[in-house]
């Protein structure tokens, strides 16, 4: 990737992060450790991936996005604004009363938001659906989800794994959004998900291990999973939770909750230096 | 004597049939063979995806290929259709308000000697908790059949509840030309001591009962709700106001089927007693089916007893 590209990709992603701030800030409550940490494959995902047309969210050929970590929904929509989806002032209306952010996505009520998602398990599954319809009518876009590590505890992201490469879905691509973080602790210590690549592999994916905040390796691994025939792949992305706020990175304190003014202020500073380290 | 037929059987004939006309696909959980989807397998394999035994998994899968504007039943068990699957019901279909047919066949205690584990008896309570959803439970073959063309022509998530035991086909034996309107109930015929409210297996056992008031004397109306929800509350709240009773007959629990949907509406509309047939907050057992109906009292005599009842009460 030349470097001007990486740049802009860089800054778009650091503003995605500032967009999450904004939103979790004004919502007085939220999920930042788990938006920032897939800040950037997003920003990947929709500035340089997907075939989309934020002009026309229901475009009939375009590619489709499903947040299976549905509670990261400050990120999807901080990138969905980002990418022209709707105004960047409307973040701020995250998670309130009459907003149609909703704390998890609503694919009735947010242009761009391609199904609704927040239980865990079960984007994943819809996710083999679409890819499933284009094979049965013979359309040729392709299939992005997201999963938490700690979503991977839930059965179903394993009933949906089998049914992908059951079916072939080549069409599919499987983000796995390893950050080692969960609610209560560290993944291996609640409920050890681990190893998802031998996982998957043994449920017949083609696997891609890549460092999440590295837009080179990202982009390879899309690229990759565009020559794989035949199978389902998945792209166990290494990501730190909370990437780019210093007081919340690898801290599963900062998995639900926003910070208070004083935090605020340190998350825009801290954001600002790496904005401005951009320039 | 009406022909007897399982409504699953019809609903596997009905997607086989409608398959030629119609553009949709099918997801079954390891039991095309009980569910009858394999008659639409057989024909239309292009068009079959078998997920397995992961009902959970299917029903959100159904959801993302109904965002894709493609229409898709799914079909399993009525236990693991709305037991197990529930919440995937609810969020991944229910809640975005995809065009996804739910299927579900073996529901209530006709299931009969697979026993408790498999006889659902709490389906329709659970299925129509859920905002926009659409319940149907078909009383026979001919109605089956029209329920799943109506299914066809319906924009919006659907529950269709079939049974396994062979049912009389009262429809085509009563109504030469049968119109099936989602949300519309079917008047078999008006009575002024009391109405007797049926739906699914229990609607011929309901006519059976107005037979044996009839001998006695008592003016016994019959209604088949094949729609649950939406309910049909104008008609009911005009046969509660004709006839001043009310008796429901469901095969399914007491507790938030078709007896509490209807004394719902009553109790707001037209108090008058309602007295309900139906399971009565047990789980089910194995056995052979006639059996199983008698100890559930899920038959004509019972209905008939609960009717005198019912016009015993009123005030």
């Amino acid at each position: 990737m030349d470097n001007e590209r990486l740049l802009r990709l860089k800054q778009l992603a650091n503003s995605v992060r500032f967009g999450i701030i904004e939103g979790v800030y004004n919502a007085a409550c939220g999920h930042p450790g788990g938006s920032l940490s897939i800040a950037d494959v997003l920003t990947y995902l929709y500035f340089e991936e997907m075939r989309i047309d934020p002009k026309n969210p229901k475009w009939e050929d375009r590619d489709r996005f499903v947040l299976s970590k549905g509670h990261t929904a400050p990120a999807l929509y901080a990138t969905l604004a980002e990418r022209g989806f709707f105004d960047r002032e409307e973040l701020k209306t995250l998670r309130k009363t009459h907003s149609r952010l909703q704390g998890h996505p609503d694919m009735k009520g947010v242009p761009g938001v391609d199904m609704s998602t927040g239980s865990l398990g079960l984007g994943i599954s819809a996710a083999c659906g679409m890819a499933l319809s284009a094979k049965v009518n013979a359309k040729d876009y392709r299939v992005y989800t997201v999963v938490g590590d700690g979503e991977s505890e839930e059965g179903q992201v394993w009933e949906a794994a089998m049914f992908a490469a059951h079916y072939k879905l080549d069409n599919l691509v499987c983000v796995v959004d390893w950050n080692g973080l969960q609610i209560d602790g560290a993944i291996t210590d609640v409920m050890n998900p681990t190893p998802h690549d031998k996982k998957f592999e043994a449920f017949g994916w083609h696997v891609i291990s890549i460092d999440g905040h590295d837009f080179n390796e990202i982009a390879a691994a899309f690229a990759e999973a565009r020559t794989v025939k035949g199978k389902p792949t998945v792209i166990i992305a290494r990501t730190v939770k909370g990437k780019g706020v210093s007081y919340m990175e690898n801290a599963c304190e900062w998995h639900g909750q926003a910070p208070k003014e004083d935090l605020y202020r340190v998350a825009i500073s801290d954001l600002t230096a790496i904005e401005e380290s951009l320039r | 004597m009406a022909d007897k037929k399982a409504t699953r059987e019809s609903y596997g004939a009905a997607l086989a049939a409608l398959g030629e006309s119609y553009d949709f696909v099918v997801l079954d959980a390891d039991l095309a063979a009980a569910t009858k989807t394999g008659m639409f397998k057989k024909k239309f394999p292009e068009r079959f995806f078998d997920c397995g035994i992961a009902e959970g998994n299917m029903m959100s899968v159904a959801a993302g290929i109904a965002t894709t504007g493609t229409t898709v039943f799914a079909s399993t068990f009525a236990m693991f259709a709305a037991g197990r699957a529930f919440e995937q019901v609810r969020n991944s279909i229910g809640y975005p308000h995809l065009n996804v047919k739910i299927g579900a066949t073996h529901a209530g205690i006709t299931v009969g000697e697979d026993g408790a584990t498999h006889q659902c008896n709490e389906d329709i309570a659970l299925m129509r908790t859920i905002p926009g959803m659409t319940v149907v439970c078909p009383a026979d073959a001919t109605e089956a059949y029209a329920a799943v063309e109506a299914a066809l022509n319906f924009e919006g998530p659907m529950y269709l509840r079939f049974g396994r035991f062979a049912v009389p086909d009262l429809t085509s034996d009563l109504i030469p030309e049968y119109n099936f309107e989602i949300g519309r109930g079917v008047t078999y015929r008006k009575g002024n001591d009391v109405t007797i409210v049926a739906t699914g297996y229990m609607v011929h056992l309901a006519v059976e009962a107005a037979d044996i008031l009839k001998a006695e004397g008592i003016d016994a109306g019959v209604i088949n709700i094949h729609t649950i929800k939406p309910l049909d509350t104008e008609l009911i709240l005009a046969a509660a106001k004709e006839s001043g009773a009310i008796v429901t007959a469901e095969e399914h629990s007491v507790i938030g089927g078709l007896g509490s949907a209807v004394a719902e509406a009553v109790g707001e509309g037209c108090p008058v007693p309602v007295l309900r047939v139906g399971v009565n907050d047990m789980y089910g057992r194995s056995g052979r089916v006639p059996e199983l109906l008698e100890i559930y009292g899920l038959t004509a005599q019972n209905i008939a007893d609960k009717a005198r009842k019912a016009i015993a009460l009123k005030k």
